[in-house]
């Protein structure tokens, strides 16, 4: 029995990943979980292990290439077995290796039918907090290539859930596939078979009326400028992270409606809160970050309304408060997660952010770590920023930027003061939270921040 | 070209095998003397003598079994059933001798042979007489099952099945050999065993089926035709070993599939065709499959519910416009 390996989804959403080294040589014998190269997925370096023993015959995937979920990259089996069959069927085009990602209900099966399997995968959408591992196939070396039928990836099925029809779309699988290869976003399309099922005749009259445009998502918009590619600029290939961070980005600010409130804090109380803990000994220093943190945390606790996932179908609102928190590493950016912030006690919180922060820098994050999250805090103070807006996490509805601490003469009591003042920004999904509804939660925000006793109670 | 029935062309599809290899003979009831009960054998006695042309008491189960004994020592036997529902007296040495005798003798013993005769319903027959047993046997490994539904197809069916080395099932029809059809008589006809004919092409839909049915399937497309729908009628002309292919070619290209056989529904061989295609051309789907089919009762004597109980064009009309969202 040959092991065919292949690139596994080693983040919940990972499409596709870049084979940073391999650990092992065409030939060397390796066992079962035996880490056989680094991966980078859209996250971070991952190890990717063996799903069965042998020898290693022969490596596919060149280091610093990347190949879609799915895609054989490596095959192990006996040193004397024939793998030509499995070799040759894996010299596919990307767009036939694509397809080869192996449907989540279809790697649900094999795990059950091989029973041993390392882990349980779960689909993406199951897997919050957790990377779905679809077994290596096994297949009999000599057999003929098995091959990929057409799959849907997870993502096409929840894009086509908000519909008052049962929570989903009802489209045949040829209206599917025909609207998968135009790019059409088929909830723009009107259905016209029984219960409203979307046929071939709905895609191909959308087609022809040019209605539901390409997904912003993935579509390719020329760039204008791009034509100028010379010795004045310098082209740099898409790192994984960069790729996700595009795609993330553009379903966002494309679909979700946007509001903004801006609020101005008075953060003197926060700051002799701040000087007389440090003057207690270091082990009580923590910074205004981490006690924005908290008030965040606790606020949320407070006001569940925005402390919520948009789900298409359903709003779902959490009695938890899992505290995401951006931080700017080299790459670009990502959010590992505080969870439970608001039970946490400040010296937790400040002591967390400050290890996942320097975890996310180091690139050490494990999946788990940066998922989860149900609201989001963004914070570009340390670099002098006063304001900003930042962009939603979706599912989350909402997210908080928080701007610079500056000095500036306020009217207090009629008189002009210095104060010590600090701007947020709270970005709103308005098909969650209304204006209302947010501008309570920067109230308590405000109560909090302003009189940070109130955080210990 | 000349135009014979089916049952002449089954006729010379037993006189060239018997011409051309003396080990082939036939035996049954009422094959000699009578010439057939629905006269398949006619001038076959005469021709071949009663050595060839063996009239049997009424006993399926022993004459099958002689039958395979027969085989087993190198003749090729062709028995004639004088319908499938007295086979079912036989079933045992159809499928635990014949089917089983290579597989269970280590491949020391292959059954060359053929057990042929009327399947189906009639008219009037009642419940015991009008069945179709393509999906019993069919469920069998070790046995071949063809259909043929034109005097060509059975002649080329029935030679290949004569030819074959292992048992093959071939089911004829009652109200299939008074029918006519164009047969060549200046060549062999061999139909390779597991091939689909597509014996009518169109675009907007595929109707799958076997045997009789292929009757009805074209006159079905005729009407349809005049008002503007053309289908693909594939005759699966074999339904074990199935061409799969050849179905997923079909349902490809239409993206829509009706499924029409003579028997009942429940575990029929349209059950299998629709498993195929969802298999093979999932993503190529328009609309369910649909299947027609007998009712799920006994065949009714009386005439008006025999009728309502069989599947008709109405019924298979009906369902075309179903998978194209007309009705």
């Amino acid at each position: 029995m040959a092991t065919k390996v292949v690139m596994e989804a080693l983040s919940p959403t990972m499409e596709e990943g870049r084979l940073v080294k391999w650990l092992k040589n065409e030939g060397d014998q390796v066992k079962n979980g035996e880490t056989l190269a680094e991966v980078e997925t859209d996250k971070a370096i991952m190890e990717l292990v063996a799903r069965g023993d042998g020898v290693l015959r022969k490596r596919l995937l060149p280091e610093n290439e990347a190949a879609p979920v799915g895609q054989l990259i490596a095959v192990i089996a006996a040193p004397d077995e024939n793998i030509d069959a499995l070799v040759a069927g894996a010299g596919g085009a990307p767009a036939a290796a694509q397809s080869a990602a192996p449907a989540p209900s279809e790697v649900v099966a094999k795990t059950n039918e091989s029973a041993g399997a390392s882990s349980v995968p779960r689909t993406t959408a199951q897997a919050q907090g957790e990377a779905s591992m679809p077994p290596q196939e096994q297949a009999p070396a000599a057999g003929p290539a098995p091959t990929p039928a057409p799959s849907r990836q997870p993502s096409d099925v929840s894009r086509q859930s908000a519909d008052g029809n049962g929570g989903r779309t009802r489209s045949s699988p040829l209206a599917r596939r025909m609207a998968s290869d135009r790019g059409l976003d088929l909830q723009a399309v009107q259905g016209s078979g029984p219960g409203g099922r979307i046929i071939k005749r709905d895609v191909e009259a959308a087609v022809a009326a040019g209605t539901g445009v390409p997904q912003a998502a993935g579509a390719a918009i020329p760039v204008p400028g791009s034509q100028f590619a010379g010795p004045d600029s310098r082209d740099v290939p898409l790192t994984q992270i960069r790729k996700t961070i595009a795609r993330r980005l553009a379903e966002s600010i494309g679909p979700i409606p946007t509001f903004y409130l801006t609020a101005e804090f008075d953060m003197e109380r926060v700051a002799e809160m701040r000087t007389a803990m440090a003057a207690m000994g270091d082990e009580f220093k923590v910074s205004f970050n981490d006690i924005v943190l908290k008030a965040v945390a606790t606020a949320l606790a407070q006001h569940p309304e925005v402390n919520a996932h948009w789900l298409g179908d359903k709003i779902r609102y959490f009695n938890r408060v899992h505290l995401g928190m951006a931080v700017a590493i080299e790459e670009g950016l990502i959010t590992p997660v505080i969870f439970d912030a608001d039970r946490k006690r400040m010296s937790e919180i400040s002591r967390e952010a400050k290890e996942l922060a320097r975890r996310a820098r180091d690139r050490k994050l494990k999946p788990e770590e940066y998922t989860g999250s149900t609201f989001s805090v963004s914070n570009l103070g340390m670099f002098g920023i006063d304001q900003f807006t930042a962009i939603i996490n979706p599912p989350e509805v909402g997210i908080l930027a928080i701007g610079a601490l500056e000095e500036k003469p306020v009217v207090v009591d009629g008189a002009v003061s210095s104060r010590k003042r600090m701007r947020v920004t709270m970005s709103c999904d308005h098909r969650v939270v209304d204006g209302a509804t947010g501008a309570k939660f920067l109230q308590t925000l405000r109560r909090l921040i302003e009189n940070p006793l109130m955080l210990v109670y | 070209m000349p135009v014979i029935t089916y049952r002449d062309a089954l006729n010379q599809a037993l006189r060239e095998e018997m011409q051309r290899d003396d080990r082939v003979f036939l035996m049954g009831e009422e094959v000699a003397v009578y010439q057939g009960a629905y006269k398949v054998s006619k001038g076959l006695l005469q021709e071949f003598g009663e050595m060839r042309v063996v009239d049997t008491p009424i006993t399926e189960l022993g004459f099958a079994g002689v039958g395979v004994g027969a085989a087993m020592v190198g003749l090729r036997p062709v028995v004639e059933f004088m319908t499938w529902n007295f086979a079912l007296l036989a079933i045992d040495q159809v499928v635990n001798s014949a089917a089983k005798m290579l597989y269970m003798s280590g491949g020391q013993f292959n059954i060359p042979m053929v057990f042929r005769g009327p399947n189906g319903a009639a008219l009037q027959l009642s419940a015991q007489h009008s069945q179709a047993w393509e999906s019993w046997l069919a469920h069998i490994p070790g046995l071949k099952v063809v259909a043929p539904g034109t005097p060509y197809d059975a002649k080329g069916l029935l030679k290949s099945a004569i030819r074959d080395d292992n048992p093959v099932i071939v089911l004829e029809g009652e109200m299939l050999y008074n029918t006519k059809g164009e047969v060549p008589d200046d060549e062999e006809i061999l139909i390779p065993i597991g091939k689909a004919e597509l014996k009518r092409e169109g675009e907007h839909a595929t109707i799958v089926t076997h045997g009789k049915m292929i009757l009805l399937a074209l006159q079905v497309a005729d009407q349809l035709a005049k008002q503007g729908i053309n289908v693909d009628v594939l005759d699966l002309r074999t339904v074990r070993p199935m061409d799969v292919e050849a179905i997923a070619a079909s349902v490809r290209k239409t993206n829509r599939a009706v499924v029409l056989e003579e028997g009942w529904e429940i575990c029929g061989v349209g059950a299998q065709v629709v498993d195929y295609i969802q298999r093979e051309c999932f993503d190529y789907l328009d609309a369910p499959v649909v299947r027609v089919h007998q009712a799920d009762v006994p065949m009714p004597y009386a005439k008006n519910l025999e009728r309502a109980a069989k599947p008709d064009a109405a019924k298979t009309i009906a369902a075309v416009k179903k998978v194209m969202y007309l009705e």
